[in-house]
């Protein structure tokens, strides 16, 4: 159906007048904000030692949380497309659950497994580990909510490549661990870089989780995003601005990322797979001797 | 997808267990089972156990406790406004992204994952400054339910956009032509033909937005006022009584939000898995998994 003119322009109005003043309205206000008397406070407030402390906590989140995550998310989703087993279907679900969770509900599990009177709390801090309220809590939340990116864009990557390239390989002599480096990993990569995306900006924004489990420490257990939070609360506006732009600009540039390595896991699951030739493999076979 | 087996020769039976590397498949299977029990089922088990500690008739009590009753149904309405409203602008953005061409078209199909990369908390901040007491609007909707339906709007903006682009992409056109030949006005076809197609979409992305937004906590904690009674959420309901010590009534909250998300999302599943949309199948078992995966990768 080609719109008439004024539907078209009607919906068009709709459409823009909805992200407008939902999205680019106040996204462009918190700029304009910050920037409104010059780069120099904005600056400052986050060069502050607690903003420094803030952002070197966010970025070692994801420094953990991300490596972990996408190593099992790989290994998982190779398990749920190429081996069939009767548990997949729970597996599935199981994976499914962080995105179903209240980031509060989150910390509060967390909370009772490794508060003083948790499952492992008394246990952990006997050993001298401190979970709740410092660092390894916050790594923990920062895991949990992140977990299923990697798996959900692998598994229709896998799925649409299919196995002939990996059989052959295998065909030709090649071990498990070859055909997964030559064959497999190339042919899903840009999947795996879109999945690690996603799941460093989960990572970097999140607030519930982590509010519960890191008792919020000024210079402590403060990430960025409870950073803004406490300078918004103590009034401290420069400071909550400008923490904010920090993070809506690492949101932006995932946005860029998105939008390019999307187009790319798409072209990269339909597109050629990079073609080994054999002599390639036998010649490492017999350097590795394997 | 299965290999040809004719095009390879006899030797290359498929040998079991090559595809996961070195660590052989059980080991794998093992490691992959321990971190997600580890990671997600262990907490969730305590969450569970902890809520009924206090016996059946005490999680009951917390449940339909006043203030725990008020903020889940304050959760739960607001949650529906929410979707209605998106139900409608998600249908009609992703209408235009699809069917309609301008300049700039691009960009504007990535600023639709704006709420899945923003952090919460800023997104309360950013929606604070304009529409709070400082608003250059004059619109001051801080700490009212009106600011607690904006803010959900904004965290779930692209779940129907999302789930609906794909479904009017591969839609066919020529049904949409039949009937206008055949003398039916824009609307009818919109009723008939257009609609009907894009339910399934709309479905998907109204359940997943839903699930959504009973659990969101970092956008409303700073625009929402987080009165009792009045503009108290659930779950920061639910924080509000971990501070205060009673972590057995914040557990068996939680509980019933996680009961409810959980079976949302096992309908969506089985909903995408369920014959009855025909072909369209494949593509919203597809499109739930990336908009779960807060995908964006779905441009025109």
């Amino acid at each position: 159906m080609t719109a008439t003119k004024p539907a078209k322009w009607g919906l068009r109005t709709l459409a823009f007048g909805y992200l407008g003043l939902l999205l680019l309205a106040p996204v462009g206000m918190i700029f304009f904000k910050t920037f409104e008397h010059g780069l120099g406070p904005p600056v400052e407030a986050m060069t502050s030692p607690d903003a420094i402390h803030a952002i070197w906590l966010t970025l070692l989140m994801v420094a953990v949380a991300v490596p972990l995550n996408t190593i099992f998310g790989v290994a998982c989703a190779l398990l749920l497309v190429r081996h069939k087993w009767k548990g997949n279907a729970i597996l599935d679900g199981v994976i499914n659950l962080p995105f179903a969770i209240s980031p509060i509900v989150v910390g509060l599990s967390l909370f009772l497994l490794y508060g003083n009177d948790g499952w492992f709390g008394p246990t952990l801090s006997e050993w001298g580990i401190q979970v709740l309220f410092s660092t390894p809590g916050m790594v923990l939340a920062s895991v949990f909510v992140s977990l299923p990116f990697v798996v959900r864009e692998v598994v229709p990557v896998l799925q649409e490549i299919g196995t002939e390239q990996e059989q052959a390989a295998s065909t030709l002599g090649a071990n498990g661990w070859q055909t997964f480096w030559r064959i497999t990993l190339p042919a899903i990569r840009w999947g795996v870089a879109y999945g690690v995306v996603l799941t460093t900006a989960r990572v970097l924004g999140e607030f519930g989780a982590v509010t519960i489990v890191s008792g919020s420490i000024s210079g402590e257990t403060e990430t960025l995003p409870l950073f803004v939070a406490k300078a918004f609360e103590q009034f401290n506006e420069e400071a909550a601005y400008a923490g904010a732009i920090v993070l809506a600009l690492l949101a932006l540039t995932t946005l860029l990322l998105m939008s390019v390595g999307g187009r790319k896991a798409k072209a990269g699951a339909s597109g050629p797979i990079p073609i080994v030739s054999d002599t390639a493999i036998s010649t490492s076979n017999t350097k590795e001797g394997s | 997808m299965d290999a040809h087996p004719a095009t390879l020769p006899p030797s290359a039976a498929p040998r079991a267990g090559i595809r996961l590397p070195g660590l052989g498949v059980g080991l794998g299977r093992g490691m992959v089972v321990l971190y997600l029990s580890l990671m997600v089922m262990l907490p969730l088990a305590a969450v569970v156990a902890e809520s009924t500690s206090g016996g059946l008739g005490a999680f009951w009590d917390s449940v339909t406790g006043a203030q725990s009753l008020a903020a889940l149904k304050l959760t739960v309405v607001c949650s529906l406004i929410v979707v209605a409203i998106n139900a409608v602008f998600g249908t009609v953005i992703a209408w235009v992204l699809v069917r309609d061409d301008f300049r700039g078209k691009g960009a504007v199909n990535a600023l639709i994952d704006l709420p899945f990369a923003l952090p919460t908390i800023v997104a309360g901040l950013t929606l604070l400054t304009l529409y709070g007491s400082d608003s250059p609007f004059g619109l001051d909707i801080a700490f009212t339910r009106v600011a607690i339906v904006v803010a959900l709007c904004f965290i779930t903006l692209p779940f129907v956009t999302r789930a609906v682009q794909p479904l009017l992409m591969e839609m066919d056109r020529e049904m949409e032509e039949a009937a206008t030949s055949l003398g039916a006005s824009g609307f009818t076809v919109f009723r008939r033909i257009i609609f009907p197609n894009l339910l399934p979409g709309i479905i998907a992305g109204v359940l997943l937005a839903f699930a959504r937004a009973l659990g969101e906590y970092g956008s409303l904690i700073l625009i929402s006022g987080n009165i009792p009674f009045e503009t108290e959420v659930s779950s920061v309901f639910i924080r509000s009584q971990i501070e205060s010590g009673n972590v057995a009534g914040a557990s068996a909250v939680s509980v019933v939000l996680l009961a409810i998300s959980l079976g949302l999302l096992i309908f969506v599943s089985l909903f995408a898995r369920s014959g009855k949309h025909g072909e369209k199948k494949g593509v919203l078992t597809r499109t739930i998994s990336r908009v779960l995966g807060r995908s964006g990768g779905v441009g025109p």
